[in-house]
């Protein structure tokens, strides 16, 4: 890292930060700050976008109205999640275009957890339940970060995600209080999400290469151990709740630290996963193009009719 | 606000949501659309998909000039020295014995 005292534009910037202050679009900022910042929030809008796949899935098997409801406006909640923090991701000076090519192109990641796929019903509750119950936990962190678009991004988000996760919540629920083969079900499914859903926060900080920069910029707040940590001790009350059993042979709950202990994480799995060979890489990226290809007639109608009509184009 | 430019998507309109009647209209972001009509629709769609919403803006964003932040200090320093424009700085019977 280069050290700040050479470097006006680093030196002012951190002088800012340690006041709490928030930096914003037009200011002067560090260009690694902007590139690490492009990254994460054009990733985490990405993930937005292709999170919809595994769950658009079942809109058409909803077991009854209510459900699908429910799971129609979620899923529209995922778009504009996406297009919130594409917009915040611009702030920064990188056109909406380059950032959707980087994810059709598949040279942008995503998160994990959408490369694998929903088996069953229950997998739908187990996606509102844990994936965004984990979501939640690691956006408001980031709805406290350094960089203003990207906060007031993750407020609204985050305003959005409790109907999320309790819809999901609401259906392993249902599930859980129903026959066995029900139950049998939802345990089955919880068997499947535990673990990748643990992966979502990332590996313990040693093995990440980006976090240091992140934490010093206030970018994270948290180590992804610490974020885990929040999402087990929430979680396994949950499942005990409903009488479901974490698939972990090792959970125990410390009576000296407060908190639930969890067996290894298969962290060879996850680097498989981020390269390419999980489960769904292929068809969520294959979905995306289509759809985009398939919205191309579209946007070119749009601009057609635009430029026929100048006074109103911006 | 957004720095980007025009895209296939239209160029960038920023968005501006009111609440109810009577607050004051604030940014809640952008989105892209090719003309005002459509920059309308899609800010519905994105930015107001559950109710509290009274009114909405949307204003190219090339038709905005902004304040520079580097500029802060002498752009906006005639407002710093001039407490004579602040209620506490005018004497009340009550505050003559603090004088
Ligand atoms: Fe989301
Ligand atoms: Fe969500």
């Amino acid at each position: 890292m280069t050290d700040p005292a050479a470097d006006p534009v680093l030196q002012a910037f951190e002088a800012r930060l340690a006041k709490g202050e928030k930096a914003e679009p037009k200011d002067r900022l560090p260009e690694r700050y902007r590139r690490q910042l492009v990254r994460m929030m054009s990733q985490h809008a990405h993930s937005e976008i292709v999170g919809m796949l595994p769950e658009a899935n079942w809109i058409t098997r909803a077991p009854s109205l209510r459900r699908k409801i429910g799971l129609l406006a979620k899923v529209q909640d995922e778009a504009g999640h996406g297009l919130y923090l594409y917009s915040a991701a611009e702030t920064l000076g990188v056109p909406r275009d380059e950032l959707i090519d980087q994810l059709l192109t598949g040279k942008a990641k995503y998160s994990n957890i959408f490369n694998y796929p929903t088996l069953t019903w229950a997998d739908i509750g187990m996606i509102g339940w844990l994936v965004d119950g984990a979501a939640i936990i690691n956006q408001s962190m980031l709805a406290k970060c350094s960089y203003g678009p990207y906060v007031r991004a993750m407020i609204r988000i985050c305003k959005e995600e409790s109907f999320h996760m309790r819809q999901g919540y609401e259906m392993v629920t249902a599930l859980a209080r129903g026959t066995p083969a029900q139950q049998a079900m939802a345990q089955e499914a919880l068997n499947r999400w535990w673990p990748p859903t643990l992966m979502m926060f990332g590996p313990p900080e040693e093995q990440s290469t980006n976090s240091e920069e992140l934490v010093r910029w206030k970018v994270k707040l948290k180590s992804n151990d610490e974020l885990r940590q929040t999402f087990v001790d929430q979680t396994v009350v949950q499942a005990q709740v409903l009488g479901l059993r974490i698939p972990d042979p090792d959970l125990r709950y410390d009576e000296d630290t407060k908190h639930w202990t969890i067996g290894p994480i298969d962290w060879q799995e996850f680097f498989a996963v981020i390269g390419g060979n999980g489960p769904c890489n292929r068809d969520r990226l294959r979905a995306r193009r289509e759809a985009h290809e398939d919205g191309a007639w579209v946007r070119a109608a749009a601009a057609a009719h635009a430029a026929k009509n100048p006074q109103v184009n911006a | 606000m957004s720095g980007a430019a025009a895209s296939g998507e239209g160029p960038v309109w920023e968005v501006f949501v009111q609440e109810k009647a009577g607050d004051p209209h604030k940014h809640a972001g952008s989105v892209h659309a090719h003309d005002a009509e459509m920059a309308l629709q899609h800010a519905r769609d994105v930015y107001a998909r559950r109710g509290q919403v009274a009114s909405m803006w949307v204003v190219p964003h090339a038709a905005i000039s902004a304040s520079m932040p580097a500029d802060n200090a002498s752009f906006f320093d005639p407002a710093d020295d001039k407490i004579y424009r602040l209620p506490a700085h005018y004497l009340s019977p009550a505050s003559d014995r603090r004088r």
